[in-house]
């Protein structure tokens, strides 16, 4: 109990900054108070309907009337019609020019008012999607992270082509971290094994070309190569004044730019996990291999790298899940269709303002990033975690 | 020839092969950064080769500019805070965690270590939603808090791994001489664990130091950190302010680098 | 390993301290404007912050911010504002006043509102400049001056690599422009299915040649560079490379698609009497179009317009030459619109 108790402080320290803030963004997922807090009378009418209503009746248009005008005193009015927006583009204004025409004229009766501000009003659409913005738990953003939407019907298809792009975005995203991950597996594979066996003293000296850059600031790599690989920057001065090229090639804002960048800043984790590794195996058992005949590329494949297995593991690990949620480099050196999906997430904050949506992307995002940890766990084990 | 030459042959052909292309992928690491830092020197204002003269008047610009000036202000503020924290916090729950008694640890040490794994832009917008309505967003206490999250993992494991190689005898043999819990701790255990801690922190204060994600997202004007400042350059103009600061990084990762490898030769090869 | 230890011992209450330092202190005859900082801010330093203080007697304190109501939404609900005055965007200045986080103006503070361009008098907010969304070129590398809006989605005319924006608004509404919709149409077709597919298929021609940029200055650098042929841009940016940099660039006004820039005050301001009166005099005709002598923003009272140094009309894009053919971006359109619009967007950008 006395070991337990020392770990209290950090685990309420990493709930409070960690664990809560999380939970509660992956919530908003699936929660939407949005339109409830601010439309209260209307929600509970409407969720005392039967099924869809053709158009309600003058009561509910009433009580809208009221929700509209007590939303706007009290400031929930924007979120809300942000919320209807993103049902159905226009939501937002509908509300705010029926808003600005309250209170109704004495004696007018309020579906016909409603009516004749917008025709919009008298349509059982619309009511439909109040309706279900209305609800305190929803599956919509679940489903537009996933390129899906709940149709008129009541059933769940897929959204128009030309607004589907989340799906696309993962595929991307696991496309890119795979190819960083492989490509860091071919060129840190074979730094690591010369490396582990070389001598000591030459191998700490040149421990320094992998250890500093795996030290520099991230910025750094990434405004290095910003420069260098600019249409007029270094490298491309390289390619034309040498004539291997005519016009400048271009290098960033484009994929190349960011499987580049990205290779750079992640490969000393794949050399660093299978230095480790291939360090602690004795050279004597390929040298046994081969005394007792076995070719020695045979006894490379067969014997050794059999065991730094668990290094391959652990660096292919580390690349792959940091660049899942890679964000600087694709942001300043990526161009137009290599967006990762944690570009995506920074992009429904910062322009909308939309946590239904930021939180789905994060669920599946995280939840992909946990299976492969439990993967990786169960394979390789996460004590193979080291530093230094 | 016999089919041993051969192979001896291709063999060396083959180790030969493996190290030009090693060192070619050493270059690779390296060649960025020692090609940008130079024209941090560059007379003008133009990011290409030959450098038409040397000038420090770039590091003079980053070193009177009242902005970097408060970056690097905030860097170092919000590092030294975050890393303390984290290393405190850090340490305890290692000692904890490695105890034999300890409940739950498979649940446990996946918590301790998720910051490390799940995607920071992830970590950012959570701690915008939660933050903002506290009154935590744009305020160093923010970030700080947030920065020491992300730093504890980094002490978890460089603690643990080097608590391993502890003889936990050595505490029983000091209590039964009648040392006080505290006074063991200190006295055994703290010394033998110190270069862990030492490199954990280094490790938290490192991670703070180049977050930008987070800083992005919870940070306002005033908590404009060095990474945070590199990266609206960049958005904005890129200019040769920028390269002169990152050659002054480039310089403080060599040093850092210096640290870890005399921490590490203090604590020897056990550690590893 | 001591040496270690007494490091840590001295940094940690250093730290601690640094951070006691950091907590700035406010000042009572004050007044805190925020402004997205730049040469936009330098600029109104000029024109109307120490002119103000000269005349006023009250302090000016500058913040930056990067846009956007978080701060401000989170600054209201607590129920501290530390700020009097925000320099703001059209879509922020609509929505923090339909939030309430801006308090309400009163006209008679601005005189004779019909003295200000239709438009640029909000409830909550009070134009302070307009700013456009131009197209550029580098007169050195173009043999024939391109003319229209038509001529930057010419490849045929004009080979070349085009810079953009990365973003729907200002690229569909230059898109239906050069394909013949008259500016007054622009967003009545734009709504409809039709008219959004007439637009991307526009943009389609051009598509295989554009270079998208993201920050306001990189086309400047872009076309410096010679990276593009022509690139849209900000006006403001463009002029600042034109005189401060001497750059050989010409803007073509055809087409353009300009914007107010708003000054707002929070709810809750503690100076509030003193952002009144700072906007009653940075408003005023005698003192709003002297903005223009330190940057190339118009200002929006027509009584401005004509004080104006006849030598930059040609540069500003309310000068009446450069109007002709010109339109402002809907903020109630795109409010709307955006997300699904740039849904799209993106995926086109990715086809």
């Amino acid at each position: 109990m006395r070991a337990f108790l020392l770990a209290v402080p950090l685990l309420i320290f990493l709930a409070a900054t960690f664990v809560v803030p999380i939970g509660k963004l992956l919530i908003m997922s699936v929660e939407t108070v949005e339109v409830a807090n601010a439309f209260p009378r209307t929600a509970a009418l409407l969720a005392g309907l039967p099924g869809p209503p053709a158009l309600p009746s003058r009561q509910i248009f009433e009580a809208l009337a009221a929700d509209l005008e007590t939303a706007q005193d009290q400031g929930t009015l924007a979120a809300a019609a942000r919320r209807l927006n993103t049902y159905e583009p226009g939501f937002r204004s509908l509300l705010l020019k029926t808003v600005r025409q309250l209170p109704l004229p004495d004696g007018e009766p309020a579906d016909k008012a409603f009516q004749r501000i917008d025709q919009r009003w008298g349509e059982p659409e619309t009511w439909r999607l109040l309706g279900r913005a209305a609800h305190r738990w929803t599956l919509d953003f679940l489903l537009t992270a996933v390129d899906h939407k709940i149709g008129a019907g009541g059933t769940i298809e897929p959204v128009e082509a030309s607004q589907a792009i989340y799906v696309g975005a993962f595929l991307r995203t696991f496309a890119i971290s795979a190819s960083v991950a492989l490509i860091c597996l071919v060129l840190g594979y074979p730094v690591a094994f010369v490396l582990a066996t070389l001598p000591a003293r030459q191998s700490n000296l040149l421990m320094i070309f992998v250890i500093v850059p795996f030290w520099t600031s991230l910025l750094v790599r990434t405004t290095a190569w910003y420069v260098l690989l600019q249409p007029n920057g270094v490298f491309n001065a390289l390619l034309t004044r040498s004539g291997l090229t005519a016009a400048p090639v271009a290098l960033m804002f484009n994929r190349t730019g960011v499987l580049i960048g990205m290779t750079h800043v992640l490969l000393p984790f794949m050399i660093l996990a299978n230095y480790a590794v291939m360090r602690g195996i004795s050279p004597d058992y390929q040298r046994a291999a081969v005394s007792l005949g076995a070719h020695p590329a045979l006894a490379f494949l067969r014997i050794y790298v059999p065991l730094t297995l668990p290094g391959i593991g652990t660096g292919t690990f580390l690349v792959f899940v940091l660049a899942l949620g890679y964000y600087i480099t694709p942001a300043l050196l990526g161009g137009a269709g290599d967006e990762m999906i944690s570009q995506l997430v920074a992009l429904q904050i910062n322009r909308q303002l939309n946590w239904g949506l930021a939180g789905a992307l994060s669920v599946y995002l995280v939840v992909f990033t946990l299976t492969v940890y439990v993967v990786f766990n169960r394979l390789v084990g996460v004590d193979r975690l080291r530093l230094g | 020839m016999t089919a041993e030459a051969t192979a001896v042959l291709s063999e060396r052909i083959v180790r030969r092969g493996v190290r030009v292309f090693s060192t070619a992928v050493l270059i690779f690491l390296v060649a960025p950064i020692l090609i940008i830092v130079p024209l941090s020197f560059n007379q003008s204002s133009y990011f290409s080769y030959p450098l038409t003269g040397l000038t420090l008047r770039w590091y003079d610009f980053i070193l009177q500019s009242p902005e970097w000036r408060m970056a690097i202000f905030n860097s170092f503020v919000i590092g030294f805070s975050a890393t303390a924290i984290a290393t405190v916090l850090g340490t305890l729950a290692a000692i904890g965690i490695s105890r034999p008694s300890f409940p739950l640890r498979g649940v446990i040490m996946p918590v301790l270590i998720a910051p490390m794994i799940i995607p920071i832009i992830v970590v950012a917008v959570s701690l915008y939603l939660v933050f903002a309505p506290l009154g935590l967003t744009n305020t160093h206490l923010g970030v700080i808090l947030a920065h020491a999250a992300l730093g504890t993992p980094f002490v978890v494991i460089t603690v643990t791994a080097r608590l391993m190689a502890f003889d936990t005898n050595l505490s029983r043999a000091a209590a039964s001489l009648g040392a006080t819990p505290w006074a063991a701790f200190r006295r055994v255990m703290l010394p033998q664990i110190l270069p862990g801690v030492a490199t954990g922190s280094i490790f938290a204060f490192a991670t703070s130091f180049d977050e930008v994600v987070v800083i992005l997202f919870i940070g306002g004007p005033e908590q404009r950190t060095i990474p945070r400042q590199m990266w609206a350059g960049i958005r904005d103009q890129i200019n040769p302010g920028i390269l002169a600061m990152a050659g002054l990084l480039t310089v403080f990762a060599v040093a850092l680098f210096l640290l870890i490898s005399w921490l590490q030769g203090r604590s020897g090869a056990s550690a590893r | 390993m001591l040496r270690a230890m007494r490091l840590d011992r001295r940094m940690l209450p250093m730290a601690m301290g640094l951070v006691a330092l950091a907590t700035p202190a406010a000042a009572a005859d004050s007044l805190t404007v925020v402004t997205y900082g730049g040469a936009f801010e330098s600029a109104a330093n000029k024109a109307f912050f120490e002119p103000f203080t000269a005349k006023t007697g009250i302090r000016i304190v500058k913040e930056e911010y990067d846009g956007g109501l978080a701060k401000l939404r989170g600054m209201v609900e607590a129920g501290d504002t530390t700020w009097d005055l925000i320099d703001m965007e059209t879509s922020d200045a609509i929505a923090g006043c339909d939030e309430g986080l801006l308090q309400k103006l009163d006209p008679k503070l601005l005189g004779d509102t019909s003295d200000f361009i239709p438009g640029a008098v909000l409830p909550c907010a009070v134009a302070s400049m307009v700013w456009s969304t131009i197209y550029a070129y580098d007169t050195t590398r173009l043999t024939t001056a391109p003319t229209t809006i038509g001529d930057f989605f010419d490849l045929g005319k004009f080979p070349g690599k085009r810079g953009m924006r990365k973003s729907p608004k200002a690229a569909l509404e230059s898109a239906l422009m050069a394909d013949g919709v008259p500016a007054g149409d622009v967003y009545k077709v734009l709504g409809t299915p039709e008219g959004l597919d007439r637009a991307f298929k526009k943009l389609s021609t051009i598509k295989s040649q554009v270079v998208w940029w993201d920050a306001g200055a990189q086309p400047a650098q872009l076309l410096a560079d010679g990276a593009v042929s022509m690139t849209m841009a900000y006006d403001g940016r463009i002029q600042v490379a034109r005189t401060r940099d001497k750059r050989p660039f010409a803007i073509v006004w055809d087409g353009q698609l300009y914007d107010y820039e708003w000054w707002g005050i929070p709810k809750g301001a503690r100076n509030a009497d003193a952002s009144k009166l700072f906007l009653e005099y940075a408003s005023g005709p005698d003192t709003i179009w002297k903005l223009s002598r330190y940057i190339a923003y118009a200002p929006p009272r027509k009584s401005a317009m004509l004080k104006i140094d006849q030598a930059i009309l040609p540069y500003l894009s309310l000068a009446p030459d450069n109007m002709k053919n010109s339109l402002r971006i809907d903020a109630q359109f795109w409010a709307d619109n955006f997300d699904s619009i740039n849904n799209r967007f993106l995926t086109w950008l990715g086809q």
